[in-house]
């Protein structure tokens, strides 16, 4: 049951999106961002929009895929617009009895509700086109100017390596520490929140003594292959950057500044 | 056949927790020496000290006192720690537990990463690795899509990969089923003799010793018996004293041998014992 649960998200394939450098998708992911955030005016959202979906559509990812990361935001958006759209001060467009919504209201929602979808589709569009283990050894690349400030980067890609490939094999094991747990009789799955929080320690207790042994072994494994930390390693998969990274970040940038266009033009606009 | 590991009056201690104590002595005085190109299998029941032994090769351990001689470098010269890593390489028992990537070929990859080597010879060397264990074909699966025996021999794999000239088998086979066992087996027995890779086998399967070119036995932290497993498996008596069983074609020969009937006691192959019945019974 548990083993159901997949974690990164990452949906194989060999689109455009699939191979561009990972460097270039998490900076380009999080100019996506900026472009929504600068955006002070609904028209100022499409060019962000448009990005999006033309990105969704060279991907090749199935549009339900996103829908169902949207799901779980639903509340999100409906609690966050009923407190945009009476919390807000100003001159008063609609009233029905006491309630009154003012127009910068109307507008701070229809953004905030655009921006939230678009927000979530589109990163999850990057850990969907991007396999961890890419992701890790993007950020370890990204992040390598902090190592001047002694910032152990490396060590802390390699957590996240060695996190990734465990997922699994401890699932594996608390599946197996359930099983003998309910053939000995204990009660996991029914009574109290109270019960079955106790009950859950009989499951933690051993999954932990578990995972710090594995570490223990791990740990001895790496030192027997010679791990010293960073110290004059190599990779066997260089990242490698070429034309279609450049004129991906071109374009974004480009967007980005249309952003900014559109905000000077419509400076001024009122839509009712 | 020149002399690859010499091991001169190891003894090995843990200190106890408290200072009044007595440290607790695992090893004692034990001598041996192991030649390029030999496969050995070390002997011993739980808590004979035979895994304490093989933490030893590659300096993981160091002994409290005496040397070990690994290829004319000392296992206590830091200096040279990592050119002794790589010349004897260490595989161990749980498979789950050795693997650190992702992906099978990055896994295999770990060990020339961490040693500097130049990307495109690392591809070769990896691609070669795992053809030698026949995983080549699984080389982008990820670990948890592996049985124990596959899983197994990609640690395999990632020892090789660093060419090392002996490997170390900490018990490989014991938590796998039995086509895994004789998969992990036959990779082994091939490093051996098709590459020339010395190989030390700490096991307490009794049938995975008689592969063996010799067998060491090690009872309570000393050195029982060192010999060919012909010879020491025809000691059915004292093997049984120092808490180990011998092959079970062994046992039945020696058993029908005390019956009275005419038949060899060195014998440790089923091949064998089928004859030798087949004679008996004429």
């Amino acid at each position: 049951m548990l083993k159901d649960i997949t974690i990164g998200q990452y949906f194989p394939g060999q689109s455009i999106v699939h191979r561009l450098d990972p460097r270039y998708k998490i900076i380009i992911t999080l100019t996506y961002i900026i472009m929504l955030f600068a955006a002070a005016k609904i028209p100022s959202l499409i060019p962000g929009v448009i990005f999006a979906v033309t990105a969704l559509i060279l991907s090749r990812i199935p549009f339900s895929l996103i829908g169902k990361s949207l799901k779980p935001i639903i509340p999100l958006i409906i609690f966050t617009t009923i407190l945009n759209l009476f919390l807000y001060d100003g001159d008063p467009v609609i009233k029905i009895g006491f309630i009154e919504i003012a127009y910068d209201a109307i507008e701070t929602s229809i953004m905030t509700i655009i921006r939230v979808i678009f927000l979530i589709a589109g990163t999850s569009l990057l850990t969907y086109t991007t396999s961890p283990i890419m992701l890790t050894d993007a950020i370890e690349s990204l992040l390598a100017p902090l190592k001047k400030i002694n910032f152990p980067v490396h060590d802390l890609a390699m957590m996240m390596t060695i996190a990734l490939r465990f997922i699994p094999t401890i699932i594996e094991e608390t599946d197996k520490i359930m099983n003998a747990q309910k053939a000995r009789g204990a009660n996991i799955e029914t009574g109290s929140l109270a019960q079955r929080a106790k009950a859950m320690v009989t499951i933690l207790i051993p999954l932990f003594v578990s995972a710090v042994k594995r570490a223990g072994e791990l740990a001895l494994a790496m030192e027997c292959r010679c791990y010293r930390g960073d110290v004059g390693r190599t990779r066997m998969k260089q990242l490698k950057s070429g034309a279609k990274d450049y004129i991906a970040i071109i374009l974004t940038m480009a967007f980005l500044a249309l952003v900014f266009v559109l905000n000077f033009a419509f400076r001024n606009l009122e839509l009712f | 056949m020149e002399k690859f590991i010499s091991v001169q009056n190891l003894s090995f201690e843990y200190e106890a927790i408290d200072p009044d104590e007595k440290p607790t002595e695992i090893l004692h005085n034990i001598s041996l020496e192991i030649k390029r190109g030999e496969f050995v299998a070390i002997l011993g029941h739980n808590g004979s000290g035979k895994s304490t032994l093989s933490k030893h090769f590659n300096g993981i351990l160091l002994p409290t006192k005496g040397d070990v001689i690994i290829d004319g470098i000392n296992t206590k010269d830091e200096e040279k720690l990592y050119e002794l890593r790589q010349k004897v390489g260490m595989v161990f028992q749980n498979p789950d537990n050795q693997l650190v990537a992702t992906i099978v070929e990055d896994d295999v990859a770990f060990a020339l990463e961490n040693l500097g080597v130049e990307p495109n010879e690392m591809r070769s060397r990896v691609d070669e690795a795992l053809k030698s264990v026949k995983m080549y074909d699984f080389r982008l699966h990820s670990p948890h899509q592996l049985s124990g025996g596959q899983k197994q021999r990609v640690a395999i794999a990632g020892i090789i990969a660093m060419r090392p000239e002996c490997i170390v088998l900490d018990e490989p086979t014991a938590m796998l089923d039995p086509v895994g066992r004789k998969q992990v087996l036959k990779t082994v027995r091939k490093l051996n003799r098709e590459f020339g890779i010395t190989i030390i086998m700490i096991t307490h399967f009794m049938d995975e010793a008689a592969n063996a070119d010799r067998v060491v036995v090690i009872d309570n932290g000393r050195i029982l018996a060192d010999n060919s497993p012909k010879k020491i498996f025809s000691h059915v008596e004292a093997m049984r004293n120092a808490g180990l069983d011998v092959p079970q074609v062994t046992e039945l020969c020696y058993e029908l041998k005390k019956a009275g009937y005419d038949i060899k006691g060195d014998i440790i192959t089923e091949a064998e014992c089928i004859d030798a019945l087949e004679k008996l019974l004429k």
